[in-house]
């Protein structure tokens, strides 16, 4: 029975098909104008409603985003967990600590032992300070000055410093030993700093010129300026002026506008092709990594070199094409006698020299003024040549 | 010739939007080329995802960035550089725009050898690592920083032709961190551990003194920046987040946070961020930013270029101590004052946006803005802050902004009476 029906079954599926198409043609064809129109009418009907709806929905969802948007207060969170023993960290060492707590207060705590004179500290300053600082303190170009300015902090100028302004002796200890000098922090030893704040003092016409520092008689200097500081009071000598409904309307007769900052003109211009230049520079050097290992240790001269086609002398000469040039013979830089010196034997740059110079500039060439105590790395040494070949090419 | 620098992008600015207005009214019967013709980009590909795998900005936006002000510090590595605030809106910061203010240059610090450490008047001195700070519960926070000095160069007179410059030295962002509260109760702090001292890991070991209220109160150690790891500018991998407190106090690349029993009086709060007043005393501690706004657009960088008819007023407003519920703008110089519109999220400690927008009948204006905070302080005018304060103290200058617009559009820094 199956096998009979399964050999005919294509043919009976076709017939019916066929039947079943010529129907629907028959009727398909059966238009009826009437119940057209009336299903259209009854299509459009219920298209309006439904739009009318999508309107109104519209309108409240409007409503729903007005009412969302008023101000209320905003929502920052849920409220954070109470603090419990989170076992997170470690205990400090006391060689960690010791290591990392350099700092020193007005008290006298933080401060370590030692000593050092006005003499060793004038030493020590024109050797790591005076570059930038001056010889006393009076600073060389914008860098910060720290001596004199007494009696000035009421002026129209008043001028800043250890001796006008600061109010305690610590607080020179603590920054000179942990900022001091600028691109080599944390080199000094404590009795260099001792003296170097005896000479600080000193350059301030505090002490007299034998004076020397040590932790024992810290405590007994204070600055002039000490009492001359309050707490903030703005809580009591502004808020209450500075506080109430302002004037909204009619507020003053008369406007004139009585400064202009055209006319002081110290706005800074849009930059030049000069800075464009170093930016190429720098690109180019990228290529080679010990060229650009060298790049990052020149982050210890740039304090006061400048390197490139564009490069000013700044508290030490420009350095562009330095391999190859004569030493100290830059004409617009103003060079210590012995590089006067060694300029007057016709001596070059190469790249011994230079390796010698760099790994410990005082040693090498006695008397210079760059305040650099040196390279200790072989591999910076390195770096910084090829870094200072490559930005001369 | 700086007045020529300025705007001269803005010439350029106005000669396109004229010939666009042309264009609107039918000068050209063919109609706009910028609609008939076929640009490049709407025919060739453009590059492929791999293209730029950290994005960046358009091409055309290449002008925004953060600038120096040369002749302000001896030496880039220690000075400061400015956020361009007349060309963002919003209240959010982007971190490539962030001003940037360090002592001895960008400290490069590698996290994995970062650490954080808690000594003196603790129960338990401790060290953390970065991975195990991140296991401390985390909260979300949108503050803004402002340095002490911003706005500084202009005690004495209008000095600097653009906001950026004026006011630049601020930015807004969401921190992720931990609050500092969960730290310090880690170690313990004594009964008369009164102060903290925060200390920087670059080479100017920054530090600041804040008294322990703050530092229990809402203060972060913070390691995320809009979502994304600090920047090495802003002290990656973490900093001190220190809310509505002077920028300086926020130490970055932080290491080490030692609890003490007073305050250690260190350079930047004594030698710096002092207040000097006129009879040659000084103010110190300091720390509250008082409230401040500054209309951001038009300003001396960013003229009016579309003519007269319908212009929009915006500019940030911010408290060091709350919210900014309003700000008032006057176009006259302050005869008469209107409400500006705020426009979103009203967070504690936060830059607020607003607009005011009026229909410009092309005179003169004299532009300035004045924000109420929460507590219902209202900034005062220069002169009146100046009455207080004198001429020399530098830091916290909160004082009403005045532009003057001419009748071009261009607007400079100026003072009134
Ligand atoms: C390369 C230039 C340079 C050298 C060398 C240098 N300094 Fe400085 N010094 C600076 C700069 C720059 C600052 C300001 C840093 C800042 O803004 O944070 C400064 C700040 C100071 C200050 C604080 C000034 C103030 O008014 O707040 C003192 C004190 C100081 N230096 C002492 C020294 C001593 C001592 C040495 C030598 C051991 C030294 N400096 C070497 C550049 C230098
Ligand atoms: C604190 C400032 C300072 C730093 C830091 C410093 N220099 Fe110098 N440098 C100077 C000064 C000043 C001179 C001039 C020396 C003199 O006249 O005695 C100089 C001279 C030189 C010269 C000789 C230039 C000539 O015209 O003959 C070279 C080379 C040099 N420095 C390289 C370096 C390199 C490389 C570094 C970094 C690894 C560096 N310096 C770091 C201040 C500095």
């Amino acid at each position: 029975m199956s096998r009979f029906l399964d050999g005919r079954m294509p043919y009976v599926v076709c017939a019916l098909g066929f039947l079943l198409a010529a129907w629907l043609y028959y009727w398909g064809t059966g238009y009826n104008e009437d119940k057209f129109v009336e299903i259209a009418e009854q299509r459009e009907e219920t298209q309006r409603q439904l739009d009318q709806r999508d309107i109104k929905i519209r309108d409240l969802n409007l409503q729903i985003r007005e009412a969302l948007n008023a101000p209320v207060p905003v929502k920052l969170g849920d409220p954070l967990p109470e603090t419990r023993d989170y076992a997170l960290g470690r205990a400090a060492l006391q060689v960690e600590v010791a290591a990392w707590d350099i700092d020193v207060r007005p008290d006298g705590k933080g401060l370590p032992k030692g000593r050092g004179d006005v003499f060793t500290g004038e030493e020590v300053f024109s050797e790591n300070c005076a570059t930038c600082h001056g010889d006393f303190g009076e600073a060389v170009d914008r860098w910060p000055v720290l001596a004199g300015g007494h009696d000035t902090l009421a002026e129209e100028d008043p001028v800043k410093t250890i001796g006008s302004y600061w109010p305690y002796l610590s607080t020179v200890y603590d920054y000179v030993y942990r900022a001091m000098p600028f691109g080599n922090a944390q080199s000094l030893s404590h009795d260099d700093v001792y003296a170097i704040t005896a000479y600080l003092l000193y350059v301030n016409d505090l002490v007299e010129d034998d004076f020397e520092l040590s932790h024992e008689n810290f405590g007994s200097i204070s600055l002039p300026n000490e009492k001359n500081f309050y707490p903030d009071d703005r809580a009591t000598t502004e808020y209450a002026a500075f506080t109430g409904e302002p004037c909204m309307s009619d507020c003053k007769q008369s406007v004139e506008i009585t400064a202009r900052a055209r006319v002081i003109d110290v706005t800074p211009e849009e930059e030049g092709a000069e800075k464009q230049e170093v930016a190429a520079l720098d690109t180019d050097q990228a290529v080679s990594s010990l060229v650009a290992s060298g790049e990052r240790v020149f982050r210890k001269c740039r304090s006061c070199h400048e390197i490139g086609a564009s490069a000013r002398n700044k508290s030490g000469p420009q350095l562009t094409g330095i391999l190859g040039r004569k030493f100290g013979s830059l004409d617009n830089f103003n060079y210590s006698s012995a590089f006067k010196q060694a300029a007057s034997e016709e001596r070059i740059w190469d790249e011994a020299s230079m390796a010698a110079f760099l790994a410990k500039p005082k040693g090498y060439l006695p008397g210079t003024k760059m305040g650099f105590a040196g390279l200790k790395k072989q591999e910076d040494l390195d770096a910084i040549i090829a870094y200072l070949k490559s930005a001369g090419e | 010739m700086a007045e020529n620098n300025t705007t001269r992008r803005s010439f350029l600015k106005a000669g396109l939007t004229g010939a666009a207005a042309t264009i609107a009214t039918g000068a050209y019967a063919e109609g706009d080329p910028a609609i008939t013709e076929i640009q490049p980009w709407m025919q060739e590909l453009g590059e492929g995802v791999d293209a730029r795998p950290y994005g960046t900005p358009s091409p055309f936006e290449k002008h925004v960035k953060r600038r120096n002000v040369e002749w302000l510090t001896a030496d880039p590595v220690s000075s400061v550089n400015f956020t361009p605030l007349h060309e963002l809106d919003g209240i959010i910061t982007p971190n490539g725009l962030c001003f940037e203010r360090h002592h001895a240059g960008i400290a490069e610090v590698d996290p994995a050898v970062h650490r954080l450490m808690i000594n003196g008047l603790v129960e338990k001195e401790l060290v953390f690592t970065m991975q195990d700070l991140m296991r401390f519960p985390r909260e979300n926070r949108v503050y803004f920083l402002e340095c002490a000095a911003n706005t500084g160069m202009e005690w004495r007179g209008a000095q600097l032709n653009g906001c950026q410059f004026t006011h630049g030295m601020i930015h807004n962002v969401m921190y992720t961190g931990v609050p500092l509260r969960y730290i310090l109760e880690a170690a313990g702090v004594k009964p008369n551990g009164k102060w903290i001292l925060p200390e920087g890991a670059d080479a100017s070991g920054m530090t600041r003194s804040i008294p322990i209220e703050k530092a229990l109160d809402d203060c972060m150690v913070a390691f995320k920046m809009n979502g994304e790891a600090l920047r090495p500018e802003q002290g990656y991998p973490v900093r001190l987040v220190v809310p509505g407190w002077e920028g300086n106090m926020w130490v970055k690349w932080l290491r080490r946070i030692e609890v003490g029993d007073q305050p250690w009086h260190h350079r930047e709060e004594t030698s710096k961020y002092t207040d000097l007043f006129k009879d040659g005393r000084a103010r110190r501690f300091t720390w509250e930013m008082d409230a401040k706004s500054v209309i951001t657009n038009p300003s001396p960088q960013a003229p009016i270029t579309h003519g007269k008819g319908h212009t929009v007023i915006t500019g940030v407003a911010w408290s060091g101590r709350g919210t900014i519920p309003r700000v008032d703008v006057t176009i006259d110089g302050g005869k008469n004052w209107q409400k500006a519109r705020i426009s979103g999220p009203s967070f504690d400690k936060s830059m607020h946006r607003f607009y005011f927008e009026f229909d410009w009948d092309g005179r003169e204006l004299l532009l300035q803005s004045r924000a109420h905070d929460s507590t219902g302080y209202v900034q005062p005018t220069k002169n009146e802050l100046r009455k207080v304060r004198g001429e020399n103290s530098i830091y916290h200058n909160n004082s009403i902004q005045t532009w003057y617009v001419n009748e071009k559009g261009v607007a400079e820094n100026v003072e009134i009476s």
